[in-house]
């Protein structure tokens, strides 16, 4: 059985639907700055799930009114790593919310291997598991 | 299909149009109710006749594309980018919060605002610093009106290092690509803004409009006066109206005269004079008071007792 049939990270919202088309992307940002979210845009080659903290690319849009903005600036990121995956953040500022609201994935390299599952024997009969991105052994910028 | 008379008919042959269709000018009008901020910009602002006479003629130019392109006429939208030229407080920046409200109204800019920067809000200060700050204005502008004040500050050519260009470039890239998420103005004096066309043909060719503002008379000047002293609620007494109109003929021929601009400082200074002799009155204060310049608060100007010896605008 294939663990991963799909072939595709599934992080974030609506990741388990086929890709957004950036019409459907533009609407999406549309109805976060209808919420006052302020948008940010960010990129990795390492999409370990503990690997919360993805790399910005430019600061986060505070104070934009349409979502032309923002796509222009996802324009820019993809034109730079285009076969990195890119997520749309968008942050609520709100008093006591501050928080991210939406994430999803807007960008993923041509083929995504996955990752495997590790187990380490310890004490015994113990074993640890952790999972390794199968192209996480290559240096940073050459993983996809 | 739609078979409303139309008092321009739209007939010229289209690629693949029936020419029989027809397009309801007058309902455009109507439903994007264009006029309502036409005849507004008609009773708030005095005087400026040449300038309300091209914002209508360009709404109307407006109003026909978009009917022309429902009727498939028009493949590409038209450029929109506009030049405000006139000295200072002749009512650019206001007639430009108009302009986009039209330009909304009639639907060439999604949302409407209007983001007011100048040199310093794009330009940076060391390598790099540039691109990055004038992107961030232009998102903040999408879907709105971008009015760049004293445009010409954007081009030094004194320094051909100067980092203006480099923004320069980036506004004429999203001028030409993102003409249905942005619309620029841009303002300044006249003469200054013909020499900085003449150095940046490219921007040049990419401003469609070109609007200038006349100075105003001394008859408008009094006419603004009275709008402006209306809309804080207050009144001139007897006596303040005339106080007003000299102050206005001897004020024209000093330095530093901003036309709509230097009547609001004056209003607000009198303002304030008039503030400090109701603090300083002993009897009680009615409404009638408090809503009253009376002719000591406007002749308490320097502009009377200086002549023509240079009043700042800070000045009395
Ligand atoms: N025609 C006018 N009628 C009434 N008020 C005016 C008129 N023109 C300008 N003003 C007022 O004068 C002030 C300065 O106008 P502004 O639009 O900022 O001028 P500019 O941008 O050309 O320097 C504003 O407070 C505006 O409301
Ligand atoms: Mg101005």
């Amino acid at each position: 059985m294939m663990t991963n049939p799909m072939q595709r990270l599934t992080q974030g919202q609506f990741s388990f639907l086929p890709d957004l088309s950036d019409a459907e992307i533009k609407q999406q940002i549309e109805y976060g700055l209808e919420k006052g979210y302020a948008w940010s845009v960010e990129y990795t080659d390492d999409p370990h799930p503990r690997n919360t903290f993805w790399e910005m690319f430019g600061m986060p849009m505070f104070d934009l009114k349409d979502a032309a903005g923002v796509m222009m600036e996802l324009a820019a990121c993809r034109k730079t790593f285009p076969n990195h995956y890119i997520r749309m953040m968008a942050f609520d500022s709100t008093r006591n919310v501050e928080s991210i609201t939406m994430s999803f994935i807007v960008n993923r390299p041509p083929s995504e291997p996955g990752f495997g599952l590790v187990r380490q024997e310890v004490q015994g009969r113990s074993l640890r598991y952790t999972v390794q991105g199968y192209s996480s052994a290559k240096p940073e910028g050459e993983r996809y | 299909m739609a078979t409303i008379a139309a008092n321009t008919a739209v007939n010229e042959p289209g690629p693949s149009q029936d020419k029989a269709a027809t397009v309801d000018l007058q309902a455009i009008i109507r439903e994007t109710q264009v006029g309502e901020v036409l005849d507004q910009l008609d009773r708030e602002l005095v005087g400026l006749v040449p300038v309300k006479r091209r914002i209508r003629e360009i709404a109307a130019y407006l109003a026909v594309t978009r009917a022309r392109k429902a009727l498939n006429l028009d493949a590409s939208p038209p450029s929109l980018h506009m030049c405000f030229t006139g000295n200072p407080g002749t009512g650019k920046t206001t007639v430009a919060l108009r302009m986009a409200e039209i330009l909304h109204r009639l639907g060439y800019v999604r949302k409407g605002h209007v983001v007011s920067v100048t040199r310093d809000d794009l330009v940076g200060q060391y390598i790099g610093h540039t691109a990055p700050k004038t992107k961030e204005v232009l998102k903040k502008a999408m879907g709105g009106v971008l009015f760049i004040d004293e445009a010409y500050y954007l081009y030094r050519p004194e320094n051909e290092r100067d980092y203006g260009q480099e923004a320069i470039e980036i506004l004429l890239q999203v001028m030409e690509n993102n003409r249905d998420d942005l619309v620029v103005i841009l303002a300044g004096y006249k003469n200054r803004m013909d020499t900085f066309f003449q150095s940046n043909p490219g921007m040049s060719s990419r401003i469609a409009h070109h609007i200038d503002f006349p100075d105003y008379s001394a008859e408008e000047l009094l006419l603004i006066a009275r709008k402006m002293v209306e809309q804080m609620h207050y009144r001139f007494n007897a006596g303040a109206e005339t106080a007003m109109r000299e102050y206005i003929a001897a004020r024209l021929t000093q330095p530093n005269f901003a036309n709509a601009r230097s009547i609001r400082n004056a209003l607000d200074r009198a303002r304030l004079r008039q503030a400090n002799r109701l603090f300083e009155s002993p009897y009680g204060i009615d409404m009638e008071a408090l809503m009253s310049l009376s002719e000591p608060d406007i002749r308490a100007s320097r502009v009377f007792t200086q002549g023509s010896g240079g009043e700042a605008e800070t000045g009395g």
